[in-house]
């Protein structure tokens, strides 16, 4: 079994990111850029599954700027065979990823795609469920665990105030939650021998997919402050402005 | 430290010829004049920020003259020197006003910026490691050096720090050992009071006959402020107020970039009021109308702080050992009345490089001729004509210090025939704190001036949190009865990211330390009165992320 | 202009936050709603303000919201629509980038408001940062969060009900739906949690910080800490929040003897509405609060607790 594992790259998740001061966007130049972390956890699932046999290959394909080749690096450092790298500007959107990928998918004929849940940058929370829309392939998403079996995934997803366990028809595409792993450290070694391994360099275009956005961003803000803090003197007061000014009682 | 007893079937090991730790200025550069001499030499840096740059702090003015000679072309290959030092100017602050010192290039013409840069050093040291790729120097950020190995009394490498062992010393599932890499020949280039560095000073004794090390603490903030406010390569510095006349310290304020200015504060740190807070000294001067001018209506984009090595020539120790030798401020290379170590950092590790070199080709153990190397290069000269000005700082305080540096500096053209020594290592410098006066520190307002907690939080240090401690008290007992009972606990002041707290100081009071926080800085290792604090490496690739522009 | 609107449900109630979307979906136009399951939730639906028609669609394929089914129904609807609306919940969440996707579209989630039929603000980086967004797609897929907007009345509609299918789409064999495992203890998810009651190190000890425990079970709330409660082992770090920790962003959020590290905010700044007791009125958490008590939380926790109690 084949596995493919979309990964982004993103603005490093300890750093808040500061929104540009003409409100055109987020800065990001001079930043630092990691692989997104719930992408890690995908990487890591499909590099598990291999390690104990059940997928005999893990494919990770990055769509984005040339520098994405970094983060495939660290993909294949942690495990990975080798890695697509798919040319285009800089944090496409979903859509356009999603129909990347399926081109991808005929390529390479995977039986399982793993992709991060969202990418921490855009937040988007879409590319799995729609490659998996335009595949015509069952789906789950903020999964937490994942057992292989008879050509299908029986997986626990994330649901509010619990879990849901689901059974999908492979081929399927399932996203990464938090709690799916604990993603391994790349080791030195493993980085060495990540230097070797191939990284298959595609352009968007040539796949015939239209990158173009459909979402222009008009402007880029920071939240607003909040409203001075309204300090009140007894707990009476307090209930009766949650109560009738708030609203959350 | 790691002495012949490595029996860990687990622990793999990487052989170099030279193994580099520390990706600053002097260990890239030693890299790329190391591949520049011979191809055949391999070399490895390793780096414990995340990525090269993750732990660089500096003003930062520098002289390209170590770089022109290491990279002829970096103006083609697109260095990121883009802001020439236009104006310079220094002032003496009074608390509400400020002299400028006239005449600067006869009275400080160490200070002469001509042809010089406004820089983001981070930014510097991302170009170097490219360079340094491109010369097939293996880059391994995000890997701290944990351990120097030694056999038979050689350094034969170091070894990276294990990952995955929880607070409470366990280890965890992603537990992973960490790595040896063997060389030839190790080059320390930890910058200011590098852990190892400590370890090798120690084993071989390297500092006798030295002056013991001073230090200064540097606490940075990057601003972007209106274009129109902008004058790229105007350079400021300030000494006087707040400092008293006993402690060494001043501001600087540079304009370069795209509207980006960097401010910031050292703190010579053999000061001896417990009570002085470099953090809120470094706040309050922003409210002087000398660099509020420039501020003003910008907004605070990053935050970051590092110890340097203040003591010139006096306080250098043996550079060299059997298997390697150190370089940059980790040697202790930085011209501090020059206000500059870049240069400094990039040529001794140059030197040490072809020291190394001519070592590995005569197949000689240690590369021993770096110290006359050094010697006999501009980096010696240079260092040995401002031998006496901190020092002169130090023994008569700022006022009477700058009028013997400027008679050091005119009449005698840094060739006095005698050198002044340090006394004192600066842990030994505190006073009682009941003798001494809290100063008077304005609270934050927001806007110029900003607490601990949200200055740290700009500096995006991240720690994993389940892991050991990696700010060691050696003994509470000892922190109650000296830094509590006699100091106050000067560790939560000197501090600049809030890492040392008190609890209960009522009743029991006790040290927390919040090793989240820690910014690498290394003052709590340098300045704990009974030298009880002892700062190691956390997990590779802790610790601030700073961006580019720091 | 009409809006779809996916009216999800749980226990036989339409959620909040679909009620939530309906006000979002009121501000484009004509409101429909869209129930798959019980005939009496989709009398329900009839009945909420603003909703002038009720799809009806049944079936056991739809039974857990199972998105493969359910993109297929809301496709096959999706021609007599301009907007297509769903909470940014669990289902929301699941389902309708995958109906996106079949209608050629870029969606856009977590909608905090709507500024015009096509432009909408959406919270970036974590809440970071506000995008204002214009969607060039012919339809606009959205799902809304539910703590931007007003939950529509469930009553004073009345909407007619029709009743919808969609064969092909319940056919195919995807994914089969084996098990639901609720949280069992009473306390829900921080996550997910509609109140979060948190704790400091003002709780001065892992005993004392029980005292949140009544005040949790009369909210229904989660129960959270700053990264100093949990060093101090108070409580374990399964509670932190913060930068390093959880992040929440519930209704209401109570910070007891939390000073406001910069570290904690960062996990909880998003919450609708704030509380903070401290006996420091300059603790730094009374900046980021909407409402704040300088007082002894010690005194404060079981004088609410009897406050709550009565009422």
């Amino acid at each position: 079994m084949k596995i493919l594992v979309p990964v982004k790259r993103v603005v490093d998740f300890n750093i808040k990111p500061r929104v540009k001061s003409d409100g055109s966007g987020v800065e990001t130049a001079g930043l630092k850029m990691s692989m997104n972390p719930f992408d890690e956890i995908a990487v890591e699932e499909a590099v598990r599954l291999r390690e104990k046999g059940i997928a005999s290959e893990v494919v990770v394909v990055s769509i984005g700027v040339q520098q994405a080749q970094e983060t495939l690096r660290t993909a294949m450092a942690m495990g990975a065979d080798r890695a697509l790298l798919v040319l285009s500007e800089e944090s496409p959107e979903p859509l356009a990823v999603a129909k990347v990928l399926m081109k991808l998918v005929e390529k390479e004929q995977p039986h399982l795609v793993i992709l991060g849940k969202q990418a921490i940058d855009d937040d988007m929370n879409a590319t799995g469920q729609m490659l998996a829309g335009l595949l015509g392939w069952a789906q789950a998403t903020f999964v937490s665990k994942i057992e292989i079996a008879e050509n299908r995934a029986r997986v626990h997803r994330e649901i509010d105030g619990g879990l849901e366990e689901l059974s999908l028809k492979l081929p399927a595409v399932i996203t990464a939650d938090l709690r799916l792993n604990e993603p391994r450290y790349a080791t030195l070694p493993n980085i060495m021998k990540a230097k070797k391994k191939p990284i298959e360099t595609l352009n968007a275009a040539d796949l015939g997919v239209d990158m173009m956005p459909r979402l222009q961003i008009l402007s880029v803000a920071e939240p607003a402050n909040k409203k001075a803090c309204v300090l009140v003197e007894s707990v009476s007061e307090l209930v009766e402005k949650l109560r009738n000014e708030a609203k959350v009682l | 430290m790691t002495e012949e007893n490595i029996n860990d079937s687990e622990r793999e090991s990487l052989i170099y010829d030279v193994v580099i730790v520390g990706g600053g200025p002097a260990g890239l550069a030693a890299a790329i004049r190391l591949r520049q001499l011979s191809s055949e030499i391999s070399v490895c840096v390793i780096e414990k920020g995340s990525e090269i740059g993750a732990h660089i702090v500096s003003g930062a003015v520098i002289e390209p003259r170590a770089l022109a000679e290491l990279l002829p072309d970096w103006q083609k290959q697109g260095a990121p020197l883009e802001t020439p030092v236009t104006t310079e100017e220094m002032f003496y602050l009074t608390p509400t006003g400020q002299m400028r010192i006239p005449m600067l290039d006869k009275v400080m013409p160490y200070l002469a910026n001509h042809g010089n840069y406004v820089v983001s050093l981070g930014a510097l040291c991302r170009w170097l490691a490219t360079q340094a790729e491109a010369l097939c120097v293996d880059i391994f950020p995000g890997f701290a050096g944990a351990d120097v190995i030694i056999e038979k009394n050689r350094v034969v490498g170091i070894r990276t720090g294990d990952m995955g062992i929880g607070r409470d010393g366990k280890h965890k599932p992603d537990f992973q050992p960490g790595v040896d890499l063997r060389a030839h020949y190790t080059l320390f280039a930890e910058g200011c009071r590098g852990s190892l560095t400590k370890k090798i000073i120690a084993h071989y004794g390297l500092n006798q006959g030295a002056d013991p090390q001073t230090y200064g603490l540097g606490i940075k903030e990057v601003w972007e402020i209106p274009a129109e406010n902008h004058r790229p390569g105007l350079v400021q510095h300030s000494f006087g107020w707040p400092m008293d006349d006993r402690t060494y310290g001043g501001a600087w304020l540079y304009h370069f970039g795209k509207n980006l200015v960097s401010y910031g504060f050292v703190v010579g740190l053999d000061y001896t009021n417990p009570w002085l807070s470099p953090f809120e000294e470094m706040q309050r001067v922003k409210l002087h109308p000398v660099f509020r001018r420039s501020l003003e209506r910008g907004r605070r984009i990053a935050y970051g702080a590092r110890a340097l090595s203040e003591g010139g020539l006096q306080c250098i120790p043996r550079l060299t050992f059997p298997g390697g030798a150190l370089i940059g401020d980790s040697a202790g290379f930085l011209n501090v009345p020059k206000i500059k170590g870049t240069h400094t950092a990039m040529k001794s590790g140059m030197l040490a490089a072809e020291a190394v070199a001519d070592a590995y080709a005569t197949q000689r153990v240690e590369p021993a001729t770096f110290t006359d190397r050094v010697r006999h290069s501009w980096l010696w000269q240079e260092l040995h004509a401002v031998r006496n000005i901190r020092p002169a700082f130090a023994r008569f305080g700022m006022r009477a210090g700058a009028l013997y540096a400027a008679l050091d500096t005119m009449v005698f053209k840094g060739r006095a025939p005698w050198t002044l020594h340090f006394r004192h290592a600066d842990h030994e410098t505190l006073r009682a704190a009941s003798l001494c006066q809290k100063p008077f520190y304005p609270k934050p307002d927001g806007t110029l001036t900003f607490d601990r907690l949200s200055s740290v939080f700009l500096s995006a240090t991240h720690h994993e949190e389940d892991q050991p401690v990696h700010l060691c008290l050696k003994s509470s007992s000892l922190w109650k009865t000296v830094n509590w009972d006699v100091f106050k606990a000067p560790e939560t002041r000197y501090c600049p990211a809030g890492v040392y707290e008190v609890l209960d100081e009522e009743k029991a009071p006790t040290l927390h330390i919040n090793a989240q926080n820690c910014v690498h800085c290394k003052t709590c290792d340098i300045k704990d009165p009974t030298q009880n604090i002892t700062w190691t490496v956390p997990e590779g690739g802790n610790g601030p992320n700073y961006p580019v522009g720091m | 202009m009409t809006a779809l609107v996916l009216l999800d449900h749980e226990n036989g109630h339409i959620k909040k936050a679909a009620l939530s979307a309906v006000t979002a979906a009121a501000d484009l136009g004509e409101v429909h709603g869209l129930v798959v399951g019980d005939a009496s939730v989709a009398q329900a639906a009839a009945s909420i303000a603003g909703v002038t028609r009720v799809l009806h669609a049944q079936g056991a394929a739809y039974e857990h919201f199972l998105a493969e089914p359910l993109a297929s129904l809301i496709v096959s609807l999706a021609s007599q629509y301009d907007h297509i609306i769903a909470a940014a919940n669990a289902v929301g969440r699941n389902v309708l980038p995958r109906v996106a996707a079949l209608l050629d579209v870029q969606p856009i989630p977590d909608v905090v408001a709507v500024i015009e039929k096509d432009t909408f603000i959406r919270p970036i980086y974590a809440g970071n940062a506000l995008a204002t967004v214009r969607s060039t797609d012919a339809k606009k897929v959205l799902t809304i969060r539910g703590v931007a907007f007003d939950a529509a009345a469930t009553q004073g509609g009345s909407a007619t009900i029709e009743n919808v299918a969609d064969e092909k789409g319940t056919e195919a064999d995807f994914s089969r739906f084996e098990a639901v495992h609720l949280t069992d203890s009473k306390r829900p998810d921080l996550e997910a949690a509609r109140v979060v009651v948190s704790g400091g190190r003002g709780m001065q000890s892992e005993e004392k910080f029980h005292i949140l425990d009544p005040l949790a079970d009369i909210l229904g709330a989660a129960i959270g800490a700053s990264r100093a409660a949990v060093d101090a082992g108070f409580v374990s770090n399964e509670c932190q929040i913060g930068q390093t920790g959880r992040i929440v962003a519930p209704e209401l959020y109570m910070a007891f003897g939390i000073s406001g590290a910069i570290q904690h905010l960062a996990g909880m700044k998003d919450s609708r509405v704030i509380v903070a007791v401290n006996k420091d009125p300059e603790a730094p958490i009374f900046q980021a609060a909407d409402y704040g008590m300088v007082a002894d939380l010690f005194d404060v926790v079981p004088q609410l607790v009897t406050a709550l109690t009565k009422s």
